[in-house]
């Protein structure tokens, strides 16, 4: 198709090269940690810590995405509650289904 | 500038009960997807914490790893189940493809920020450009995903052998080959059900996802947003895209790692 023939009538600001480099940033960053996990899933013995660690990576990682991918940080702050409080809900599924989990565990062991 | 141009255009003649504002700043469309997405997240935890608490409910395998052998009477070590690749037969490669695979999604996550930098500039070419480059990205990591889960519903050469009760309620024991949703060859049978249901919704948001994107690539492509005059689309398909991947960063953990 011809580009020229439905040329936008939008004025196009140029580049601005710190955003992209600070998505490239963010992006390695994401890198550094996944390659950091599995190191560690290779090297370090199973057990509570190596799991706490992944979770703790896993929660930074889902962090960066939010904030600098999803720019849920640039939003203003009543929207960004509105995403983030009801999470709180989560937490208590965790522990009611790990607990749940740990009996059923007890009782069939 | 860039808040006029990613902003959706309101008549100032709606006045402010009649839509004219936009609450939070943020306009109906974006809103809405952030809503959604809670939404999302919330279906998808509730998917992860159950893996979780079933998980909890059987013991792990603790024998050394060069050993091990399938048994429902145990959960997996996952990189002994999730350790082949494509074309390489036989190859002992622990999560090394479900780390290209990892790669390749968050990759794409990267160019669909790329692409929303630029429709906020207005760039076309360049949305069209990393649009595409999403495209491609999230269509590779469907592929991988099909062969992952060929690989495990046929399973390895070996198999394991299993006693557990078939589907006519009949308590057999015979060498089992694969997974499927009675009985697999890794672990107890909610391990492999969990895997389906979970990777499954994921793999089926990432379809949606990839159609959204072709879309929205195609408008782009034919200036439907520039004489609309404003690139809002690819932004909040891009919060949905990012919500994939943010996804899959706790799916890769939960299955993979743990």
């Amino acid at each position: 198709m011809d580009i020229q023939q439905n040329k936008s009538t939008l004025e196009v600001t140029p580049r601005n090269d710190k955003k992209i480099k600070k998505i490239w940033k963010t992006a390695g960053i994401l890198l550094a940690l996944t390659i950091a996990e599995f190191i560690m899933a290779f090297t370090m013995d199973r057990g509570i810590l190596l799991y706490a660690l992944f979770i703790a990576l896993t929660i930074w990682k889902a962090k960066y995405i939010m904030m600098e991918f999803m720019h849920l940080g640039d939003e203003v702050k009543p929207l960004f509650y509105s995403i983030i409080v009801p999470l709180i809900f989560l937490v208590w599924l965790l522990i009611a289904l790990a607990k749940e989990g740990s009996d059923i565990f007890n009782m069939r062991w | 500038m860039s808040a006029q141009s990613t902003a959706i255009g309101v008549s100032s003649k709606r006045g402010v009960w009649g839509g004219g504002n936009e609450p939070l700043k943020a306009s109906y469309g974006k809103l809405m997807m952030w809503f959604f997405l809670l939404s999302d997240i919330f279906t998808f935890a509730a998917f992860l914490i159950t893996y979780l608490a079933t998980r909890v409910t059987y013991p792990a395998y603790a024998g050394p790893a060069d050993s091990f052998v399938g048994s429902n009477q145990y959960w997996p070590i996952p990189e002994l189940v999730f350790e082949a690749v494509p074309f390489l037969h036989g190859f002992h490669a622990p999560l090394v493809f479900v780390g290209i695979m990892t790669f390749i999604l968050i990759s794409s996550s990267v160019t669909m920020v790329l692409a929303v930098e630029a429709g906020h500039r207005n760039d076309r070419n360049d949305v069209v450009k990393w649009m595409l480059w999403t495209i491609v990205g999230g269509a590779t990591f469907l592929g991988c995903q099909a062969w992952e889960w060929n690989h495990f519903i046929h399973g390895t050469e070996a198999g394991s052998v299993l006693t557990y009760i078939n589907s006519l309620n009949q308590e057999v024991t015979e060498t089992v080959f694969g997974a499927n949703l009675m009985v697999n060859e890794y672990g107890p049978a909610t391990f492999a059900q969990l895997f389906f249901f979970i990777t499954g919704f994921h793999g089926f948001h990432v379809t949606i996802g990839v159609v959204l994107l072709f879309l929205c690539f195609y408008q782009a492509a034919v200036g439907v947003y520039d004489k609309r005059g404003h690139y809002e689309m690819v932004e909040k398909i891009g919060l949905y895209w990012h919500f994939v991947d943010l996804v899959w960063v706790f799916v890769f953990t939960l299955f993979y790692l743990i």
